[in-house]
């Protein structure tokens, strides 16, 4: 049951407005660095725009989903009206106001210093608030989803943990804990600098800050679309969720392992012993794992809803599975890009390996394929199954759905693959400029057209998004019925407390991160000489 | 479901979990901390102690032997930061003022003048703070300026950059606002390790320590760049122009300096 739509709508449409916009900028972004466009612009706007579409697309758009998804699960899958109401409203409220607040800055060009932030580069101190006040409002977000689930267990001790809840959860304890890092930078590090109290920054030392949010903010993007992969596709295609022990493990080892492993990205980064990177290089091949288990339990249980259709055959299967569906469309799509994003993972993540496509367009390219792709392909499919029932109107256009999927995913393809193969080459990304007159850039010319025309689709994409979701706002009324997620094969009635609680995968996460952290930060922090004269950005000339 | 407990050894989950989890730490740790840098031929370690520091990043001492190579000449002694020199006083400035009297027969006595001598009015303090210490300290070698720089004391020199930098900067007799700016000014070149001009001496970005170049004559830029490029002049910090000039062609020095001497 939903009670709270508004607050639910709230939350998708802002995500959406400020994706559509980040949107424009990206595709922007290619074009103006592509060789279908003469040199006549401030390189200055280019860098403006990436800081722009990178904090747009990173901190506000996939918070926003994972809130507003989270509100619709708490309701709908625990059964009774969110506690807290006001809270959320007020924790959306310092998302909207920080959004803005860090981008009046970014627009004005006093912070490109790019989401990353990109110490000892400093930016306007009013960006980084409001990237805090965003983190903030999430943090309300993350003790509302707590509070109701230990509300609901008390009042429910016989019965485990719904599976979407419970994944919900997981992923809120995931952030929580992650955002530390960064708001650890921003808050000690970079705004005493921003504000003018000090005038040297500890670079290296933030960045490892940084990194300890920089991985696991990504499968916190990924949350929301594992749980559509769990919780809504089995449903939405008329079969049953293969395992929901595999499923809760699966959540459980993103909460455990996707902390300490974010120095694979410092791999060129003196700061951090050698030792310290191949040990996270070692907790980052291990958070594959939960990957390859939902690959597995998500094929299977659309094994089984294609043989209750009909299906049969060693692969004969796949074709009885109900293509015209968009939830369909939209997993099969999404697991597709995840594939080829998390193979080029497994290549980032490799110490040498690295060394070949550190810092190139490879990692643009990477990220984009799964984030852009796996990722977002699945909010698209969670804002299509969620619409009817938040608007009481139905989304009819199916064919419309399908193309604007269809797109999306053939425009990732075609802007990440080129960007891949020009990272081979040596393309160096996050530029304004590449004289492709120059006979050693020349042979990345093409490509990087080539991947102009991918960013295009995107937007069109993206536009067939917004003409479905407005058109879906003025269709007729009619009754969704109770909004439902997929029930396993096997109904769990009893299971072990380890399955159905957080406290001891906490505490892991929490212990590895230390083992994991605590000695490069304490020894950066010990150090006095590793501070470097911060670089304002858009000081006054 | 709540009486089974979660912290304890008779919970299976508990004991796999804990001991799975601290035997991948482990044994990551043995391998990433000891193993990988005792094979490693090049690292010379002396015992497992030497190998966990050295793989953990503990700061190690440069072996004595041999040492350091020193350059046979001075290097600048400054250190820039952004807020350097940014907010004179005025008696400071005043002062300058004063110091100044003995600069005019080159510089103008506002800081402008026609010499080929750098138009000082308007300069960045710090930048005119550097090129006098790198004078008194002989980084940078100039058969005039050497000299004067010689018997300035600390204050000095901040009094005489605190002045210069509070003159007006004075239009160039040269000025040309809508002459195109040179490629090399906007883009750079970056195959050769060009960056943009504009990047640090204004238009795109200032860096700390980057002189305002618009109105400066022509030839002295040029004469500049020429001794960067030659090794003549060898103050800037990190041969952050030296890398530049050389890799810069003749025609490209002179449409900088053409450029630059045309701007307000």
């Amino acid at each position: 049951m939903l009670i709270n739509k508004r607050l639910i709508l709230a939350h998708f449409w802002l995500a959406f407005v400020v994706f559509g916009l980040a949107l424009i900028l990206g595709a922007w972004q290619m074009f103006v660095r592509s060789p279908l466009n003469a040199w006549h612009f401030n390189p200055e706007l280019y860098y403006r725009s990436v800081t722009a579409h990178g904090s747009a697309m990173g901190y506000v758009f996939p918070t926003l989903i994972a809130m507003g998804f989270g509100y619709a699960i708490t309701e709908s899958a625990l059964e009774k009206p969110l506690i807290g109401t006001r809270w959320a409203w007020a924790g959306f409220a310092l998302v909207a106001v920080g959004a803005v607040v860090a981008m009046i800055p970014v627009s004005i060009g006093l912070a490109s210093v790019l989401y990353t932030f990109y110490p000892p580069m400093v930016g306007n101190p009013f960006y980084y608030i409001g990237v805090v006040m965003v983190v903030v409002g999430s943090w309300i977000w993350v003790a509302l989803m707590s509070i109701n689930l230990s509300i609901w267990k008390r009042e429910n001790p016989e019965r485990p943990v719904p599976l979407a809840m419970f994944a919900n959860v997981a992923g809120s304890y995931l952030w929580g804990w992650t955002a530390v890092g960064a708001a650890l930078e921003i808050i000690f590090l970079i705004l005493p600098v921003a504000l003018g109290l000090k005038s040297t920054i500890d670079a290296g030392l933030a960045r490892v800050f940084f990194s300890w949010t920089l991985h696991a903010i990504v499968y916190f993007w990924l949350i929301p679309t594992y749980i559509a992969y769990y919780t809504i596709f089995p449903r939405a295609i008329g079969g049953r969720l293969y395992s929901d022990a595999m499923a809760r493990i699966s959540f459980i080892l993103f909460v455990v392992v996707a902390m300490p492993i974010g120095m694979h990205h410092l791999f060129a980064d003196p700061q951090v012993g050698a030792g310290f990177k191949f040990m996270h290089s070692v907790f980052t091949g291990l958070v594959a794992l939960p990957t390859l288990l939902t690959v597995f339990t998500i094929c299977a249980s659309a094994e089984i809803a294609s043989r209750l259709r009909g299906g049969s055959g060693a692969f004969g299967w796949v074709r009885a599975l109900p293509w015209q569906n968009p939830i369909m469309l939209a997993t099969a799509l999404s697991l597709v890009m995840l594939g080829f994003g998390g193979a080029g993972g497994l290549i980032n993540m490799s110490y040498q390996l690295d060394a070949s496509i550190h810092n190139t367009q490879w990692i643009t390219g990477h990220f984009h394929l799964i984030f852009g792709g796996a990722i977002v392909i699945m909010y698209f499919a969670i804002a299509y199954d969620l619409w009817p029932h938040l608007t009481g109107r139905a989304l009819e256009n199916f064919g419309l759905m399908r193309a604007q999927l269809w797109l999306w995913f053939i425009g990732m393809i075609v802007t990440t693959f080129p960007w891949h193969y020009v990272g081979i080459l040596g393309m160096p990304r996050r530029m304004a400029f590449y004289d492709y007159a120059n006979p050693a850039i020349s042979p990345q010319a093409f490509s990087v057209a080539i991947s102009t025309v991918g960013g295009l689709i995107l937007l069109i994409s993206g536009v067939l998004f917004f003409v479905v979701l407005i058109r879906g706002q003025m269709a007729h009324r009619s009754e969704a019925g109770a909004y439902r997620f997929s029930v396993p094969v096997h109904m769990p009635e009893r299971i072990p407390v380890a399955l159905n609680s957080f406290g001891l995968w906490l505490a892991l996460m929490v212990g590895l991160t230390v083992v994991n952290y605590g000695y490069p930060i304490g020894q950066l922090l010990v150090l006095k000489e590793t501070n470097v004269p911060a670089v304002y950005v858009g000081a006054s000339r | 479901m709540s009486e089974q407990k979660l912290f304890s050894f008779r919970n299976p989950w508990f004991g796999a979990s804990v001991g799975v989890s601290g035997a991948i730490a482990v044994l990551a740790a043995l391998a990433g901390l000891i193993w990988l840098p005792m094979v490693q031929p090049d690292l010379k370690i002396s015992g497992i102690w030497d190998a966990i520091c050295s793989a953990a990043g503990v700061p190690r001492t440069v072996p004595r032997s041999g040492g350091a190579q020193q350059p046979d000449f001075k290097t600048s002694n400054v250190v820039m930061t952004s807020q350097m020199l940014t907010h004179p006083d005025q008696v400071s400035i005043g002062r300058g003022a004063t110091l100044a009297q003995r600069c005019a027969i080159c510089h103008g006595p506002q800081g402008v003048s026609d010499a080929n001598s750098p138009n000082l009015a308007g300069q960045y303090a710090a930048v005119t703070y550097k090129e006098l210490n790198d004078f008194k300290a002989g980084a940078r070698v100039n058969a005039v300026m050497s000299p004067f720089a010689a018997n300035m004391g600390n204050r000095d020199m901040l009094d005489l950059a605190a002045y210069y930098s509070f003159l007006p900067r004075v239009p160039s007799s040269h000025l040309n606002d809508n002459a195109p700016a040179p490629q090399i000014v906007i883009t750079g070149a970056p195959m050769r390790n060009i960056a943009p001009c504009g990047a640090c001496h204004g238009d795109i970005d200032i860096k700390a320590g980057s002189p305002w170049l618009g109105g400066q004559s022509a030839v002295y830029i040029k004469a500049q760049l020429k001794a960067f490029a030659s090794g003549g002049r060898r103050n800037d910090i990190s041969q952050q122009m030296r890398n530049i000039a050389r890799q810069m062609t003749a025609e490209e020095i002179d449409a900088v300096a053409l450029y630059y001497e045309a701007q307000p």
